[in-house]
């Protein structure tokens, strides 16, 4: 198992309500969230905006703090380690960020950008690292050279994939990388995700609201709702037959390319 | 035939001379619905901008002429067209919440234009205000009229655009991918709202999205673009059945489906672009002549 995730309960502070003086009420942000990803899995984990997605993303690479529950990673406690005691375990774990043009730095070429991370983790023979992961993401090596401004949005993508897998990490956090992309490029990235996670035999975590887009690259399918697990199972047989009521509003939702749907507006 | 509003042969550039829109063409009758599908860049918010006289400074209309209610815009003075396009015209934007202004109660806000621009009493606006979001589906209006914004949610926000774009009866309403913010669910919601309050008002639609999943929802027609040129129009059945141009097929097969996981999706290939950019060089070379 790449991860073993139990009774995962998370709260953070509620500034909106934060009073002049006393405690800031905590609001609970994931409601005891339980599940497994094996090795070699694409796990797509769905839900609407404010359902936890994404601080269930953070969590699992503990950019954040559970509070409660526990979460094993390779059979390896990491629920409340230290920054100290995860550096080490980092490299292990790495995530693509969904705006490629806020996530990379803007200043430094695309060859610095993926040399970061092997740096920072004692990586030597750096440059030949760097080329390799750019050949890995179907991009010449001579973008090493360029700015992320001078590439396409689906080429800024590939540059967050190369850094993710330059470390060569056993799981990768995908956090809705193609939403902001147009569908061809969509298309392209989901290709070489898929390919990448074949070839290196990575776990992937695939955080999207987009279920058609799951449905092509996933092999389970998690849906979170308010917090809390509402469905969860093997992909084929979710979208046949979702069996929550929740599930089937959200696929019920989606407006397919086909003027036949009913749909009913 | 040309419709409620027609554009003809528009051509927008930017001072370089480098063209942003080639030669677009298009028409939207009374109580129709026009989509403008196509990837990011290729114009089609440009022409809503174009239409609503609200083009980036750094670009200039070349020639065309673009028709509403039977006065070509580009003829008038620039005080008159304003008034023309206020008059006629209105937008459903895209972002809710960088549309509304943060510091003002929303009631002022859908009331200010009829006041200010059409010259209702404030009675009459407020009342109509309050008609409006009643007829949104808004619970509780008098309460929302006083509220700010960001005390609202994201659907409830665009729902308040939408009353605020029907609130002088306009005969044109341009909407920018209004629903792209939402999530599924509520978009579904909106998109219901936009098309109730549409055919109850027999306005004329121009819905810009990069979504075809939406356009074969909501739309009669649609034009798809690349580049800035109209690659092809056609009425909504027809496109989703038998798309002529062979970039629209490869864009409906890019479009992400649920219910089709294999034969969507799918990357749109290198010589469809190449076929395309060819067009477009060909029709600058045309349009230089």
């Amino acid at each position: 198992m790449i991860y073993e995730i139990r009774d995962l309960h998370l709260s953070l502070p509620d500034m909106t309500r934060k009073p002049l003086l006393g405690a800031t009420p905590r609001i609970e942000i994931l409601k005891g969230l339980s599940f497994d990803v094996p090795k070699g899995a694409v796990l797509g984990i769905v839900g609407g905006s404010g359902s936890g997605k994404s601080t269930l993303g953070r969590a699992m690479l503990r950019l954040l703090e559970p509070t409660g529950g526990q979460i094993k990673f390779k059979g390896i406690d990491i629920t409340h380690m230290n920054e100290n005691q995860l550096r080490g375990m980092r490299q292990q774990f790495q995530m693509i960020f969904q705006d490629p043009m806020s996530s990379l730095n803007p200043r430094r070429r695309v060859g610095g950008i993926i040399a970061g991370p092997l740096r920072l983790h004692g990586v030597e023979n750096l440059p030949a690292k760097v080329n390799e992961a750019l050949d890995m993401v179907g991009l010449p090596t001579t973008f090493a050279r360029r700015y992320p401004h001078e590439l396409s949005g689906g080429q800024r993508q590939r540059v967050g994939i190369a850094r993710a897998i330059a470390l060569r990490p056993d799981f990768i956090l995908a956090d809705e990388i193609v939403s902001g992309l147009d569908v061809s490029s969509q298309a392209q990235v989901l290709n070489l995700l898929a390919d990448l996670v074949r070839e290196l035999g990575l776990s992937l975590a695939f955080i999207s609201h987009d279920l058609s887009v799951i449905r092509r690259l996933c092999s389970r399918v998690l849906i979170l709702h308010k917090g809390e697990i509402v469905e969860e199972g093997e992909t084929t047989e979710l979208f046949e037959s979702p069996k929550a009521a929740y599930t089937k509003e959200l696929l019920a939702a989606i407006p397919l390319p086909d003027p036949y749907q009913k749909w009913d507006v | 035939m040309s419709g409620y509003l027609s554009v003809r042969n528009l051509t927008v550039a930017l001072q370089t001379g480098e063209p942003i829109l080639r030669s677009v063409s298009l028409n939207v009758a009374a109580g129709q619905v026009h989509g403008l599908v196509g990837e990011s860049g290729a114009g089609k918010s440009m022409i809503g901008k174009a239409v609503l006289g609200t083009l980036p400074r750094a670009l200039h209309v070349i020639s065309g002429e673009i028709w509403l209610d039977g006065v070509d815009l580009l003829k008038l003075s620039p005080a008159a067209r304003r008034k023309q396009i206020g008059a006629t015209a209105a937008l459903i934007p895209q972002d809710p919440l960088t549309a509304l202004n943060p510091s003002k109660r929303i009631g002022p806000q859908i009331t200010r234009r009829l006041v200010d621009i059409l010259g209702w009493s404030k009675q009459n606006a407020q009342a109509r205000a309050l008609e409006l979001l009643d007829e949104v589906h808004i619970p509780n209006p008098e309460r929302v009229m006083r509220s700010y914004p960001h005390e609202l949610s994201g659907g409830m926000r665009q729902r308040i655009l939408i009353a605020s774009a029907f609130a002088a009866e306009p005969k044109l309403i341009i909407a920018d991918e209004p629903t792209t913010a939402l999530d599924v669910t509520v978009q579904k919601q909106i998109l219901r709202l936009i098309a109730e309050m549409q055919s109850h008002h027999g306005t004329a639609l121009l819905f810009v999205t990069h979504d075809l999943g939406v356009v074969s929802k909501v739309c009669d027609s649609l034009s798809v673009l690349y580049a800035g040129k109209v690659l092809e129009e056609a009425r909504m059945h027809r496109f989703f059945m038998h798309p002529v141009h062979p970039y629209s097929a490869a864009l409906l097969a890019a479009t992400p489906t649920y219910t089709n996981p294999i034969d969507s999706l799918l990357p749109v290939s290198e010589t469809v672009i190449e076929a395309v950019e060819q067009e477009v060089l060909e029709h600058d070379i045309r349009a230089s002549r």
